[in-house]
């Protein structure tokens, strides 16, 4: 059976695994021998999770340079593990980062390189990955006529599950040769960002986004969000208004998420927006504007006021749960 | 430090307006360029640019902003865009043997296509095409032309021959530096783009656009197009458009209907 390897980042927050990551190591399980490529440390515990994975082979590298400079170090780090252990195809999650490091790794390993991944299927030994384009409007399937594949797959591509047999997987410290031009964008400063408690827009099951409707006041998105136990989102109108951070942006430049319910609320619903959610499950709409695109997509749309919807439905909510 | 005049290309694409609908056709799926437009994106890239140079004194100090495409002949429409809203002078990659390139030939391609221009301080992209929407090709470019790759910048400047970005991601802000020649990718949050106006339209006449050959760039017409990318489309499918479920107006209670709608479909 042929590696497939899996990247995985240990920098940031070591100690455990993503959920998507843990999807990942699923996804390689059932398509090939599952490898674990790890830029930073391999704790004990990430350890064991990889071997509960079935992963038989960990090439790690703590070198200092991954952390430093921007992506390519990683890239490298990637390309040269995926080469050592001859890998049919490279699985890496697909973040901002993780799109870069596999769009690097491709250059390096001449792989064909697939984002933006839903899910990954196989047909005869080669992986297919299915994609949704073009605002949402289209879905493909995508394959690498590569000998090396490189995917990034979004969150959900799969139910993550543990090996019938776990193994207890051998860790390979690998010495990356950094390429010159990887040590060129150097990270002088990182500031963390506030985290808000509330689940990841890409992880959540439900968001509720507030738009140019709210006005400044995202009191009521949130207190609907609580109560629903959902991610917070924005229209660009709204991150640009500085009345919520830009990381909430769900629209072509912002997030793309896929949801199983997403509340649009004061949200027109313009072609920017419709890019980053209208491949979501069921959407619910509260605008005051009749006319708003967002109704002719949504599922269920109130034409009303949200400072009065949203609160009486967050009583309700409680109400019914007392 | 002193800030010399800068040399900097700028990677503009042409794609389909997101305005109306868009199509794939044929057995390669390739999408339908008619009603095309400048991407939206390019115009922060240009934008950036266009500040760095009249901060150095522009054309007069010696500064360059050279708006690149790759693309069929139609392209030239986002080029001459971009003169118009001040680009000094374009530069088309025009070959048939370009159509269905993936991100990843048609980086191999620009790459060819920059380095024909000699020594550059920056090139400048936007943070995605609104077509392809992958974000790969600044990275990749990056890594074939062995520059710096300072990408999804939400601020930006160059002090002498340093540049300093701010990349914002989910868990941290970074600043991120470099030394020129690099290669920055810019987000919609890095500045507010200038339109054209008369004297740009009008000074755009003069300006020049070369356009060369996959030849001319000494890249074989194997290497790119839907024979040379190394990644195929197999399968494609039209998602069946949304259509209006139930709408209401507020007439004291659509908050508990919003209720009883999430209940039936077991979500609260």
């Amino acid at each position: 059976m042929s590696a497939i390897v899996v990247y995985i980042d240990q920098l940031d927050a070591p100690g455990k695994l993503s959920t998507t990551v843990s999807q990942l190591l699923t996804l390689a399980r059932g398509a090939g021998e599952p490898v674990a490529v790890v830029a930073g440390p391999v704790s004990a515990s990430v350890l064991a999770e990889l071997g509960a994975q079935g992963v038989t082979r960990v090439l790690n590298s703590e070198q200092a340079e991954l952390g430093e400079f921007l992506v390519a170090t990683k890239a490298d780090l990637l390309a040269q593990s995926a080469a050592a252990v001859s890998a049919s195809a490279v699985l890496v999650e697909n973040s901002a980062a993780g799109k870069e490091i596999a769009a690097r790794a491709g250059v390096s390993l001449n792989a064909g390189v697939i984002t933006d991944a839903v899910s990954v299927t196989t047909d005869g030994g080669t992986l297919v990955a299915h994609k949704s384009i073009l605002a949402g409007s289209w879905t493909v399937e995508a394959q690498a006529t590569s000998a090396v594949a490189v995917i990034s797959v979004k969150a959900h591509s799969i139910e993550a599950a543990p090996a019938a047999e776990p193994t207890t997987p051998v860790v390979e410290a690998v010495e990356v040769a950094f390429s010159p031009a990887s040590l060129g964008a150097r990270v002088v400063s990182r500031t963390p960002r506030a985290a808000s408690g509330r689940p990841e827009l890409e992880d959540a099951r439900i968001i509720v986004a507030g738009g140019r409707g709210v006005d400044g006041d995202f009191t009521p998105i949130e207190e609907l969000a609580d109560v629903l136990g959902a991610a917070v989102g924005a229209s660009r109108a709204a991150t640009d208004a500085g009345w919520i951070s830009h990381a909430s942006q769900v629209g072509q430049t912002g997030k793309k998420v896929s949801p199983q319910l997403y509340i649009s609320v004061g949200i027109s619903g313009a072609i920017q927006q419709k890019a980053g959610m209208q491949t979501s499950k069921l959407i619910v709409a509260v605008n005051k504007d009749a006319e708003s695109p967002i109704f002719e997509i949504a599922d269920f749309g109130i034409v009303g006021d949200l400072f009065k919807v949203l609160p009486q439905a967050v009583e309700e909510i409680k109400k019914r749960r007392a | 430090m002193e800030n010399s005049a800068l040399n900097i290309v700028v990677l503009v694409k042409y794609v389909p307006d997101a305005q109306f609908d868009r199509q794939l056709s044929g057995e390669a799926h390739a999408l339908d360029r008619s009603e095309s437009i400048l991407s939206e994106l390019d115009e922060y890239a240009l934008e950036a640019a266009l500040a760095l140079s009249d901060a150095r004194g522009g054309v007069k100090g010696g500064n360059t902003v050279t708006a690149l495409t790759v693309g069929p002949a139609s392209a030239s429409v986002a080029v001459k865009k971009s003169l118009q809203i001040g680009a000094t002078q374009g530069l088309h990659v025009s070959d048939d043997a370009l159509a269905g390139s993936d991100a990843s030939a048609t980086s191999l391609v620009l790459a060819a296509a920059i380095k024909s221009l000699g020594p550059v301080d920056l090139v400048i992209t936007g943070m995605a095409s609104t077509d392809g929407e992958t974000s790969i090709v600044p990275a990749q470019l990056s890594a074939r032309l062995g520059l710096p790759q300072i990408t999804f910048a939400s601020a930006l400047d160059v002090a002498g021959n340093t540049v300093t970005a701010r990349r914002d991601g989910d868990d941290f802000s970074e600043e991120i530096q470099a030394t020129l020649p690099a290669l920055i990718s810019v987000t919609d949050q890095a500045n507010d783009p200038r339109y054209p106006n008369f004297k740009g339209i009008l000074a755009a006449k003069k300006k020049k656009i070369t356009t060369v050959s996959l030849a001319d760039l000494g890249i074989s017409a194997d290497a790119v197009g839907h024979a040379g990318s190394l990644t195929k489309v197999t399968a494609a499918a039209e998602r069946p458009a949304r259509t209006a479920g139930t709408l209401i107006t507020d007439s004291g209670d659509a908050g508990i209907q919003l209720v009883d709608f999430l209940a039936a479909a077991k979500l609260i």
